[in-house]
């Protein structure tokens, strides 16, 4: 089962590669992760089967590893991936994402009078349920669901 | 709490809820003292409200402070593109405490970061405006005599209503029963509900404005206001629903006070004015009250 998977991205020799992402939050992750101006190799995957999800994404992205702080960003949109570290081809070591408990910038306001839509200020988030996301913005104090979610 | 700024009504412990109530009836007893003597305090209205920036200017003037400052972002530089931080870093340098009122909702938690002096929130859009909650709180408790253990209905606008979340809040503290009578467009929002249950409080939810009225022991009227909708046909369905009548109170408890944050437009019929049970033109007196007693509060002058 696992080597069809691999085989629907190419494998990397060195790198790492994120699994469990939602399909429809592909776009999100490479943003959060600046992964659209990085010069390595980077290759993807999306709308692979999964049972999870229905449909997962996947990133493979060559000569890149994350630190934790950087890799926690994506939990708001991908609280279940999972992140493989590639050495020689080989799965070296399995990281999960977690969920902190604070959310410092990465995410926008729903609210369009919230102040901080209105001038130029980091967000500040607490993140009160994690499954479905919601996140108490400190300023305004409303409420930010999933569904509204905007990345910076 | 000293030198703290006040932005919601949550930055209050119930201990420091009970002490300004405390010291509001003291200032009542004695409303013309120096304790603000040479203190600049700044007045930031980002938007006109009347019967709040007085009530603060009143509360200054009263205790011997200056006050400086605007009520109308067009009279300050703000309408130059001066950003809310640099007004806020500047007025802070001039002055001992910041009264301040936007329209943004949370621009009182930023101000706050920004400032030297304290801020004291003065409705921040329709997040919160806890010296508001302050004087219904006082405003209860000198009707009822105490805070604890009261049957309290709510009226109107219970979604948008900033005036009715912050008091639902606030009043948590004191095991009260909440009814809240309000029509389903206009109901008080699930993050309240749920945090209600959560703290184990009773409360009731009608869409019928009737004679349930008579275990009330304070009424609390709220105006829909036509800025909070986006679809102006969902307005005109809901200004008129629920109007309190003279006529109603007739079954009432003897303890009943009618609130209200005011301005009422036709919530409350004019023939209720009369009625002893009317209390919300006291309420607004004890605004004045609350915010002296909240301001040498934040300084550390009591």
């Amino acid at each position: 089962m696992n080597k069809k998977k691999e085989l629907s991205v190419n494998a990397i020799k060195e790198g790492t590669v994120i699994d469990h992402i939602p399909a429809h939050n592909l776009f999100k992750v490479i943003s959060i992760l600046g992964l659209d101006h990085c010069d390595n190799l980077i290759t993807f995957g999306t709308n692979l089967g999964s049972e999870r999800y229905g449909k997962k994404a996947i990133i493979k992205v060559a000569d890149k590893f994350f630190e934790n702080e950087d890799i926690n960003r994506i939990a708001l949109v991908a609280p279940d991936a999972r992140l493989n570290i590639i050495r020689d081809y080989e799965v070296v070591e399995k990281q999960l994402v977690t969920v902190p408990d604070e959310i410092i910038g990465i995410a926008k306001c729903f609210n369009p009078k919230c102040i901080t839509n209105n001038e130029v200020i980091t967000t500040k988030f607490l993140v009160v349920q994690t499954k479905p996301l919601a996140l108490k913005c400190y300023y305004c104090e409303k409420i930010t669901i999933e569904e509204h979610l905007k990345i910076h | 709490m000293k030198n703290r700024s006040l932005v919601s009504i949550n930055d209050f412990t119930k201990e420091e809820i009970l002490k300004i109530v405390r010291l509001a009836a003291e200032f009542e007893a004695n409303p013309n003292q120096d304790l603000l003597k040479h203190k600049v305090i700044g007045s930031l209205f980002f938007e006109p409200s009347t019967r709040t920036r007085l009530s603060f200017e009143t509360a200054i003037s009263r205790l011997g402070g200056r006050v400086v400052g605007f009520s109308d972002s067009s009279s300050s530089s703000t309408s130059k593109g001066e950003t809310l931080k640099d007004t806020i870093r500047m007025v802070s340098n001039y002055t001992d405490l910041i009264v301040m009122r936007h329209p943004m909702d949370g621009s009182a938690r930023y101000a706050a970061e920004q400032s030297r002096v304290p801020i004291i929130n003065a409705g921040d859009g329709s997040n919160q405006h806890p010296t508001q909650t302050l004087l219904d709180l006082y405003s209860i408790k000198k009707t009822q005599g105490t805070l604890e253990n009261l049957n309290i209905f709510m009226v109107g606008d219970l979604k948008y209503g900033r005036t009715v979340h912050s008091l639902v809040q606030a009043m948590s503290h004191f095991n009260p029963v909440f009814n809240f009578i309000a029509p389903e467009e206009l109901r008080i929002p699930e993050e309240y509900r749920l945090w209600l249950q959560s703290k184990g409080i009773k409360f009731y939810e009608h869409n019928e404005f009737t004679d349930i009225i008579s275990r009330a022991d304070i009424l609390y009227m709220t105006r829909v206001q036509r800025e909070r909708f986006v679809d102006p046909i969902e307005y005109e369905k809901v200004k008129n629903v629920y109007i309190l009548k003279n006529a109603m109170l007739s079954n009432t408890k003897d303890n009943l006070r009618i609130l209200h944050p005011l301005p009422r437009v036709n919530e409350i019929n004019c023939d209720v004015d009369a009625n002893p049970k009317a209390y919300y033109f006291q309420q607004a007196e004890n605004g004045v009250y609350a915010r002296m007693a909240v301001i040498c509060f934040i300084l550390g002058l009591v």
